[in-house]
C-alpha cells in the first residue's frame, strides 16, 4: 500500500544490492541534499551541480564507509528532481547499512518503478515509454510480493498472518467497544487488552529481530561446527580459513574449549566456532566441553554438522538426531572425509566435502551464503522488499508501543484506535490490505450485535 | 390531465429523505413539489421512534449544522435524551433522542407547510415523464403529468414492498400502507440495475399490558443536551425506557415457528443488515446465549404504545405473542400489531455521482432507502444532498459534495458511491477514517459556513458560530496565561489521584491531564469568574477542552487528511479511456469502467483497485 506519494524524498540501491566492488545508492526528492548532509562527513550544501565529493558516511560516530557522492541539483538529474547518487564499497552489509541510516535521517525506500516514474512526470522521459514503464511497475510489484511471502524460511509469512489476526482481533475488540457501546455484549477489558498488546509485541519483535541485519551481521554470523570426535571439524576450520582472506584471532586453547574464527564469504562476516567433539562419555570435563559445544550451538545462527562414514556412524546419526530435535531450521549436515569414503548417507541435502583436499569446498560456501540470503537477500528487489518490510514492522511496533503508552495513561478507545489503524496499515502493507469491512465483518461475526 | 404548474424540482415521497430534499430546495428558492402517497404518513418513523444514536447522532448534527431541518425537529419532539458513550472520547460522543412519533411527524409537516416554495400532492407516482431520453416529470397512478426540471426519487420502502408475516405475505409499503409498483420497471427499462433488499421490524404493544416492575428502568442524561445548533429547547422532563430480557423458553417458543419463517423457508429474497438482525436471527446465529436484551420504548408522551426495540421479527403473529408473554415484564402483554419483516426494491448506488445524480438520466436523483441505506439519519441526509444538488444544477451552480474528511455524510455517500453495498447500509464510526475530526461537537465548525454559503443556513446560525469559536479562543488564551497554586488544587487533584502540584502552574497543563475535566476546574475561581464575565458557553468550553487535551491525536488525522485531499485534487479526465492502461489488472479495468471514478482519491477505494493500478494511473494522467 505504498503509494506514490510524490513527497517524499526516497532512495534505493541502484546497483542491484548484491556483492559487487562499488555499489551505487541513489536518493531523489527535495530533502536529497539535506539528509546527505547530514550524514557526510563534509557540508555540500553550496555543492554545485554535477560535482562530485569525496568523504564518509558517518553513523553518529562511526565511519560506515568511505564514499564519494555526485551531486544533481535543480532539474539536472533523472528524476528531475533534487537527486544525489552515492558510490560507496560493494558489501552487502555496507550498502544496506548506509540504506537504513538513510532512512531513518527522513528516506523512505522507493517503491518497485518509482524512480522511473518521476522521471516520467517530470518529462525526462519520452511519452511512448510509458507502456515500458506501466509493465515495468507491474511486473516489479507482482514479483516483490511474490518474493515477500514465499522467498523467506522459517515460516515467516505464518507468522506474519499470525499478527495480522491478532491486530484484526485486538482491532476488532476496540471498535467493538466504540461502535456497539450500546449492545448487551461483553466488552474485554483493559487486563486482557494488555495481555494481547503484549502478545503482539512480542511477535513483531521477534520478527523484526529475525530481519535486523545489522545486529548478526554487524559481528559475524554464528556458525558452530558440531561432530563427534576426530570427524575433522578443525580441519575444516583450517580449510576454509586457508582459501581465504581470514581475519584470524589467537588460535589457542585446547579441543575442550571453543574456538573462534571469522572469515568473509560472500561480503558476509561469517564467525566459525570449533567445538569439542560430541559424544556419549563420561568424563566430567568432556562432558563440560560438550556441553560449552551445545550451548554454542543454540546461540549459532547456522550450525554445521559433521559426520565421518570412516568412523561409527549410527553414534554419530544419534547425536545428529539429538541435536536436530532442537535444531531442525539451521542445521546444514556435511558428510567429511569424501575423498577416502565412498559411502553415501541415505539423508536428504547432505553436503559432500573433504576438508583435507578441499573438495567440495565452494559447495559448503555457497550454501552458508544462501542460508543467510534467505534474510537478506542477493537480488536488488528482494533487498528492497526486505528493509522496506522492515520499515513496515518497525513503524508497526512503534505504533503498538503508542497503544500501550495510552491504554497506561487511560486514554478511550478512538484514540488508541487511531494508532492500532495505523500499525493495521503499516503491516498492510506487506501482507495486503486491511479494510473497514474486515474489520466489520469480523465484529458481526463474533458478537451478537443489534437492537 | 396535466398540472398546470410547472416545478423546478419535485421530489417523490415524504419521509425522512424526501422532507428533507423538498425542504432544503426550496428553502434555496426552488419552486418544489412534495408528492406522497399519504399526506397523513409525512415524516413518519417507520421503525424506532428514535434519532441520533452512534455515528447516527453526529449526523443528525451535520444535517443541522447546514441547514436541515432533522435537527430541529428531534429537538421539538424528545422525550428523552441520552449522550451516548460519554466514558469514551469526544469522537464517540453521540446524541440520542427517543421521540413523540406524532409530534415528530406534526413539527417537520409544519415546518415544510411553512415554506411558500413547497407544494404538495397526494398521489402514488406510478412513472418518470421521459420523452426522447429527457427526464420531462412524473406520471401519477391516476394518469397526471406533472413537469419538473428534476426528479427526486425517495421512495423508501415502498417500490414492490413485499411484507412477511409468518407464511403469509402481501403487497405493501409498511404496515397498513399501500406499496409502489411501475417505477422500478421503467428503471430497469431504462438501463438501472436494481435488487432486493430486506428490513424488519418488531411487534408495538399496549403499554397498559406491561408489568414495570420486573424491568429495568433506563433513565435520560441528568442534563439533557439537544441537537440542533439554533435555539430549540433542551428537554425537561425526561421519560424513560425500560430494558428486559428474553429467556431460553422465550427462544423455543420462537424456535416452533422457524418452518414456518420466511427468513429460513427462503420465501424472502433480498439481504438484511448484519447489525439489526431479527431476534430469530440472533437465536439462530448465537445460539449460546441464553438472553438477549429488550428496550421497551414509548412511542409519545399521549399514547400507551409502546415499541420493542431488540425484537425485529417475522414469525407467525401466534408465535410472537406467545414468546412474549415469556418475558419478564411481559406475561400478560397484548399487542398493537404484531412485528413483521418489508422487502423491497433498491437500486445499487454505485449508479449515481456524488451529488446522488444518476449517472443514466440526467437531472435524476435518488436518495435513501431506495440506495442501499438502512436508518432515518442515513436518508435524511442523502435527501439533503440531492435536494441541494437539484437547486444547484438547475441553477448552473457548483455541485455540493462533501469528502470524507470533512463530515460523516460525506462517508457515507463516498462508501455508497466507489463501494457499492450489498446489505442496508448503516454508519458507524468506524467507517470513518478521519473520526477524531468528526464530531457532534464540531459540526458547525465544519458545516455551517458551507451551508451559509449556499444560501441553507441563517445568517443567526454563523453568528452564533463565531461567537463559539471566539470564545474559545479567548478561553484557551486564558487557560494559557493564568496561572493556579497548588493550594487551589491540590485537593481536586489528591480526589482525581492525579500527581499534585509543588508550584504554580498555568491551568492548561492541567487541562491536558487525561483524568481532569474543565467541569472539574470550576472549582477555580479565577477560571469560574472568566467563564461567567465573558459568557462562555459550554460549547466553547468543550471546544478549547477537546482541543488541549488532545491536540497530538487530532493533528495526526489532520495531516493524514491533508494527504487524501491532494489524492482528491488530482482528477481523472470525464471520459478516460481505461482500455490504454494495458497493465493494470483486469479486475481494476472492469471496476474503472464501471464507476468512472472522479479523483485518483475515489480510484484508490475501489474494492479490487491495488496501489500498482493506481500508480499506472498516474503515470497517464500526470503529464
Amino acid at each position: 500500500m505504498n503509494y506514490f506519494n510524490p513527497e517524499d524524498t526516497i532512495c534505493a540501491i541502484t546497483t542491484g544490492g548484491g556483492m559487487s566492488a562499488i555499489a551505487v545508492i541513489r536518493i531523489s526528492g527535495d530533502k536529497a541534499i539535506e539528509i546527505i548532509n547530514s550524514v557526510f562527513s563534509k557540508n555540500i550544501t553550496s555543492a554545485i551541480t554535477h560535482s562530485i565529493h569525496f568523504g564518509t558516511i558517518n553513523k553518529d560516530n562511526d565511519i560506515l564507509d568511505e564514499v564519494l557522492i555526485s551531486i544533481f541539483k535543480d532539474t539536472k538529474s533523472f528524476t528531475g528532481e533534487e537527486s544525489v547518487e552515492i558510490s560507496c564499497h560493494g558489501s552487502v552489509y555496507i550498502q544496506n547499512k548506509i540504506v537504513q541510516l538513510l532512512i531513518e535521517k527522513g528516506c523512505r525506500t522507493a517503491t518497485a518503478g518509482e524512480f522511473t516514474m518521476r522521471a516520467f512526470k517530470n518529462g525526462k522521459l519520452d511519452l511512448s515509454q510509458a507502456e515500458s514503464v506501466a509493465d515495468l511497475i507491474e511486473s516489479e510489484s507482482a514479483s516483490a510480493h511474490k518474493t515477500a511471502m514465499h522467498q523467506l524460511r522459517g515460516g515467516f509469512s505464518n507468522q506474519l498472518q499470525g499478527l495480522r489476526t491478532q491486530l484484526i482481533d485486538f482491532a476488532s475488540l476496540i471498535e467493538l467497544e466504540l461502535d456497539f457501546a450500546e449492545e448487551d455484549v461483553e466488552f474485554a477489558d483493559r487486563t486482557k487488552f494488555l495481555e494481547l498488546l503484549s502478545e503482539i509485541q512480542k511477535t513483531l519483535s521477534k520478527l523484526i529481530e529475525s530481519f535486523s541485519l545489522g545486529n548478526v551481521i554487524k559481528n559475524g554470523i554464528p556458525v558452530t561446527i558440531l561432530g563427534s570426535p576426530n570427524v575433522g571439524k578443525s580441519t575444516l576450520l583450517n580449510c576454509l580459513l586457508n582459501e581465504d582472506k581470514a581475519i584470524v584471532s589467537d588460535i589457542a586453547g585446547t579441543t575442550r574449549d571453543a574456538i573462534e574464527d571469522t572469515l568473509i564469504i560472500g561480503g558476509f562476516n561469517f564467525r566459525f566456532i570449533d567445538t569439542a567433539g560430541i559424544r556419549n562419555t563420561k568424563d566430567t570435563i568432556e562432558n563440560l566441553g560438550i556441553k560449552k559445544s551445545l550451548d554454542k550451538a543454540n546461540q549459532s545462527k547456522i550450525i554445521l554438522f559433521l559426520l565421518d562414514t570412516t568412523q561409527n556412524i549410527s553414534d554419530q546419526i544419534t547425536e545428529l538426531e539429538k541435536v536436530k530435535k532442537q535444531h531442525s531450521e539451521k542445521i546444514l549436515i556435511v558428510q567429511n572425509k569424501t575423498d577416502v569414503s565412498e559411502t553415501s548417507l541415505e539423508m536428504k541435502n547432505v553436503i559432500s566435502i573433504s576438508a583435507k583436499s578441499g573438495k567440495g569446498i565452494d559447495h559448503l560456501k555457497k550454501e552458508l551464503l544462501s542460508f543467510v540470503n534467505t534474510y537478506s537477500i542477493s537480488d536488488n528487489e528482494s533487498i528492497v522488499t526486505n528493509l522496506r518490510h522492515f520499515e513496515e514492522l518497525q513503524h508497526t511496533l512503534n505504533e503498538i508501543e503508542e497503544v500501550i503508552k495510552g491504554m497506561e495513561i487511560g486514554l478511550s478507545g478512538d484514540f488508541l484506535s487511531v494508532n492500532v489503524r495505523q500499525a493495521l496499515y503499516h503491516l498492510g502493507s506487506i501482507t495486503g490490505e486491511v479494510t473497514t469491512d474486515t474489520l466489520l465483518g469480523n465484529i458481526f461475526g463474533k458478537f451478537c450485535i443489534g437492537k | 390531465m396535466i398540472l398546470e404548474e410547472k416545478y423546478d424540482v419535485i421530489v417523490v415521497g415524504g419521509g425522512h429523505a424526501g422532507c428533507e430534499a423538498a425542504h432544503a430546495s426550496a428553502k434555496l428558492g426552488s419552486k418544489t413539489l412534495l408528492v406522497t402517497q399519504n399526506l397523513e404518513t409525512i415524516a413518519r418513523m417507520s421503525c424506532n421512534p428514535a434519532m441520533g444514536g452512534i455515528a447516527k447522532g453526529q449526523i443528525v448534527r451535520e444535517i443541522d449544522a447546514l441547514g436541515g431541518v432533522s435537527g430541529i425537529v428531534t429537538d421539538e419532539s424528545s422525550i428523552q435524551f441520552r449522550m451516548l458513550n460519554r466514558s469514551k472520547g469526544p469522537a464517540m460522543w453521540s446524541p440520542r433522542s427517543q421521540c413523540d412519533r406524532k409530534v415528530f411527524e406534526q413539527k417537520w409537516r409544519e415546518k415544510l407547510e411553512a415554506n411558500k416554495n413547497v407544494d404538495f400532492w397526494q398521489d402514488t407516482v406510478y412513472e418518470l415523464l421521459i420523452k426522447e431520453g429527457k427526464l420531462m416529470g412524473i406520471i401519477t397512478k391516476m394518469g397526471i403529468e406533472i413537469h419538473g426540471k428534476s426528479v427526486i426519487l425517495c421512495n423508501g420502502t415502498f417500490m414492490n414492498g413485499l411484507i412477511h408475516l409468518g407464511e403469509k405475505n402481501y403487497e405493501g409499503g409498511r404496515a397498513g400502507e399501500a406499496n409502489s409498483r411501475g417505477i422500478t420497471k421503467q428503471l430497469i427499462d431504462l438501463g438501472f440495475k436494481s435488487g432486493r433488499m430486506k428490513t424488519g421490524t418488531p411487534p408495538r404493544l399496549d403499554g397498559r399490558s406491561i408489568d414495570y416492575s420486573k424491568t429495568e428502568e433506563q433513565k435520560g442524561d441528568k442534563e439533557a443536551e439537544k441537537f440542533s445548533y439554533t435555539d430549540t429547547k433542551i428537554l425537561k422532563k425526561q421519560h424513560s425506557c425500560f430494558i428486559t430480557y428474553t429467556s431460553n423458553e422465550v427462544h423455543d417458543i420462537l424456535k416452533e415457528g422457524f418452518d414456518k419463517s420466511p427468513m429460513f423457508t427462503g420465501r424472502i429474497k433480498g439481504l438484511g443488515p448484519r447489525y439489526c438482525p431479527s431476534i430469530e436471527d440472533k437465536i439462530e446465529r448465537f445460539s449460546d446465549k441464553n438472553r438477549h436484551q429488550i428496550f421497551i420504548e414509548p412511542e409519545g408522551v399521549n399514547t400507551v404504545e409502546i415499541y420493542l426495540n431488540g425484537f425485529s421479527t417475522s414469525l407467525p403473529e401466534d408465535i410472537q405473542l406467545r414468546a412474549l408473554r415469556k418475558i419478564k415484564g411481559l406475561e400478560n402483554v397484548k399487542m398493537f400489531r404484531a412485528g413483521y419483516a418489508i422487502e423491497y426494491d433498491y437500486f445499487p448506488p454505485t449508479q449515481l455521482k456524488h451529488t446522488l445524480e444518476t449517472k443514466i438520466i440526467e437531472n435524476l436523483y435518488f436518495s435513501g432507502q431506495i440506495n442501499g441505506t438502512t436508518g432515518y439519519e442515513e436518508a435524511a441526509c442523502q435527501g439533503l444532498v440531492a435536494g441541494i444538488n437539484a437547486h444547484q444544477k438547475n441553477n448552473n451552480k457548483e455541485e455540493f459534495i462533501l469528502n470524507r474528511s470533512e463530515a460523516y455524510i460525506g462517508v457515507l455517500i463516498d462508501d455508497l458511491i466507489t463501494k457499492g453495498t450489498d446489505e442496508p447500509y448503516r454508519m458507524f464510526t468506524s467507517r470513518a477514517e478521519y473520526r477524531l475530526l468528526l464530531r457532534q461537537d464540531n459540526a458547525d465548525i465544519r458545516l455551517t459556513r458551507k451551508g451559509h454559503e449556499l444560501g441553507l443556513a441563517s445568517k443567526e446560525r454563523v453568528d452564533k458560530l463565531n461567537v463559539k469559536i471566539q470564545n474559545s479562543e479567548i478561553l484557551m488564551n486564558f487557560l494559557e496565561k493564568q496561572s493556579v497554586s497548588p493550594e487551589e488544587i491540590n485537593s481536586l487533584l489528591e480526589e482525581k489521584g492525579s500527581a499534585l502540584l509543588k508550584q504554580k502552574v498555568k491551568i492548561k497543563s492541567i487541562v491536558s491531564r487525561p483524568h481532569i475535566w474543565m467541569e472539574d476546574l470550576m472549582k477555580i475561581k479565577s477560571l469560574q469568574s472568566f467563564v461567567n464575565e465573558n459568557n462562555i458557553g459550554r460549547d466553547s468550553i468543550t471546544q478549547t477542552e477537546i482541543e488541549i487535551k488532545y491536540t497530538g491525536y487530532i493533528n495526526k488525522e489532520k495531516v493524514a487528511a491533508s494527504k487524501l485531499i491532494k489524492l482528491e485534487k488530482i482528477s481523472i479526465p470525464e471520459n478516460f479511456d481505461y482500455s490504454k492502461l494495458n497493465s493494470i489488472s483486469s479486475e481494476a479495468r472492469e471496476k474503472f469502467n464501471k464507476i468512472k471514478p472522479k479523483t485518483i482519491g475515489q480510484a484508490s477505494r475501489i474494492s479490487g483497485v491495488s496501489p500498482a493500478d493506481i500508480n499506472i494511473l498516474l503515470i497517464y494522467i500526470g503529464r
